[in-house]
């Protein structure tokens, strides 16, 4: 019995305190360091949290490195996955497209209808050809909110043209040169267009506040503007074409019951722009 | 100078596990690309308790120590605890090293499986008592399956591997 037990400790001080060939450390030292690096580590202590971000700098660049190949691997497993699925995800497109033209065509009948409707009660507007310009400048003073542009009357633009980006509107042409065009930003406080809110149907006036967003003025009934409505152009007065998405609005102001509009657009990121105007049809 | 070559190309088989060891731990070798949900192993227990065992001039604990603060890092557990569930592992082929006189495949692979499942809930108990790290039961079975599971395909490979080159 006391043999068998002698056998095992001296099996168990050699695995764990007798250094191999070569080694620096015993098992039993690094066994002890780790347990101490993992308790410090639990307590934040700040040199472990140095030695890990140091760990971190060297182990993330050399793991981008070792990972190429498994990358590379990955890619083309992935490669030819998508090769022998082609079939089936073709098919799935089809059904796709097939169900997306025929909602299209539902589409464009509701597109002709409103427009058939419209001419009837002669309010259709035709949008004219873009031109797309560059921001030259944008004057951010706290007086004047516009941009200049570098297409002015040579290129066909005219006063009180429609500005937008992408699909927003930002504001309408006030001053044009020959090559260069003032364009009047919608936060500026003399700015008033006619919008209508959404989901509660209101028409009314947005004015610019001199800051970054707008106000709703003018509604007569006042605080009944939800959250979050949409305030989109109204077509009023015949300048703006209706449903031209303008902004949100955002009831977290207590000076104003209405609350205030968030533009869709961010008008200090505004690098290139869409000048258009609108004009009635002649009815038939 | 092909006397050169055959000494540095020797030299890189010796440094063979070591490579794989690093490889395995910044890659983490478990054939995630695969997408299959249940499926995973730890290679480098594998190659740890294989080259502790058989070979144990091939890996440094100093340089399995490392691995395990590196294994920390990429995987985000707490530092120090790869380490030391590496070094147990070490300790386990070691003292099987010291009391074995006729080396079997079974033998080996039963205490493996003991060892990785005692690792493992070692290392389930620290990371989820001491840290509150939430790990998930049958992901854990799953790695320790198919670990002990390997082992036996791993072992079989590199010894052969080994062998045939004649590494020492």
């Amino acid at each position: 019995m006391e043999t068998s037990r002698n056998d095992f400790v001296i099996a168990i001080r050699s695995a764990f305190l007798k250094k191999q060939n070569q080694q620096r450390f015993s098992l039993l030292g690094l066994i002890t360091f780790s347990l101490l690096i993992l308790t410090l580590g639990g307590f934040n202590f700040k040199p472990i949290n140095y030695l890990e971000l140091l760990i971190k700098e060297i182990a993330y660049r050399s793991s981008f490195i070792v990972s190429i190949p498994e990358k590379f691997i990955k890619e083309n497993y992935h490669t030819a996955q998508d090769h022998i699925n082609l079939y089936n995800i073709n098919e799935k497109n089809e059904l796709e497209l097939k169900d997306l033209r025929a909602k299209d065509l539902l589409n464009n009948f509701i597109v002709l209808e409103n427009e058939r409707l419209k001419w009837i009660v002669e309010d259709y507007l035709f949008e004219s050809d873009k031109i797309y310009a560059k921001v030259l400048s944008d004057k951010n003073s706290p007086f004047l909110k516009s941009i200049i542009i570098n297409k002015g009357s040579k290129h066909g633009i005219n006063l009180g043209a429609v500005v937008k980006d992408k699909e927003y509107l930002i504001g309408k042409i006030v001053e044009v040169n020959y090559t260069t065009s003032r364009i009047l930003l919608l936060s500026d406080i003399n700015s008033k267009i006619p919008v209508l809110i959404e989901p509660q149907g209101l028409l009314s006036i947005l004015s610019g506040t001199g800051d970054k967003d707008g106000v709703i003025q003018y509604s007569k009934v006042e605080n009944i503007i939800e959250d979050k409505s949409i305030v989109y152009t109204s077509g009023a007065g015949g300048l703006f074409k209706a449903g031209i998405p303008v902004g949100k609005v955002i009831k977290n102001s207590t000076a104003n019951l209405n609350g205030k509009v968030d533009f869709f657009s961010d008008f200090s990121q505004l690098k290139f722009i869409e000048v258009l105007f609108f004009e009635k049809k002649a009815s038939k | 100078m092909k006397l050169k070559n055959k000494e540095l190309k020797k030299k890189l088989l010796q440094q063979l596990p070591l490579i794989l060891l690093f490889i395995s731990v910044l890659n983490n070798f478990d054939f995630n690309y695969l997408e299959l949900k249940y499926f995973s192993f730890n290679f480098s227990y594998i190659l740890i308790f294989y080259f502790s065992l058989k070979r144990s001039y091939s890996l440094g604990y100093t340089y399995i120590f490392i691995a395990g603060l590196f294994n920390d890092v990429v995987n985000g557990s707490p530092i120090g605890m790869s380490s030391l569930m590496y070094l147990f592992l070490c300790g386990v082929a070691a003292y099987l090293r010291v009391i074995t006189l006729r080396t079997s495949l079974f033998k080996d692979w039963m205490t493996f499986i003991g060892a990785i499942l005692v690792l493992n809930s070692l290392s389930f108990i620290i990371v989820n008592l001491f840290f509150g790290f939430e790990i998930s039961f049958i992901n854990q079975i799953v790695n320790i399956f198919f670990t002990s599971l390997l082992y036996l395909l791993f072992s079989s490979f590199i010894n052969l591997f080994m062998s045939n080159l004649d590494v020492r």
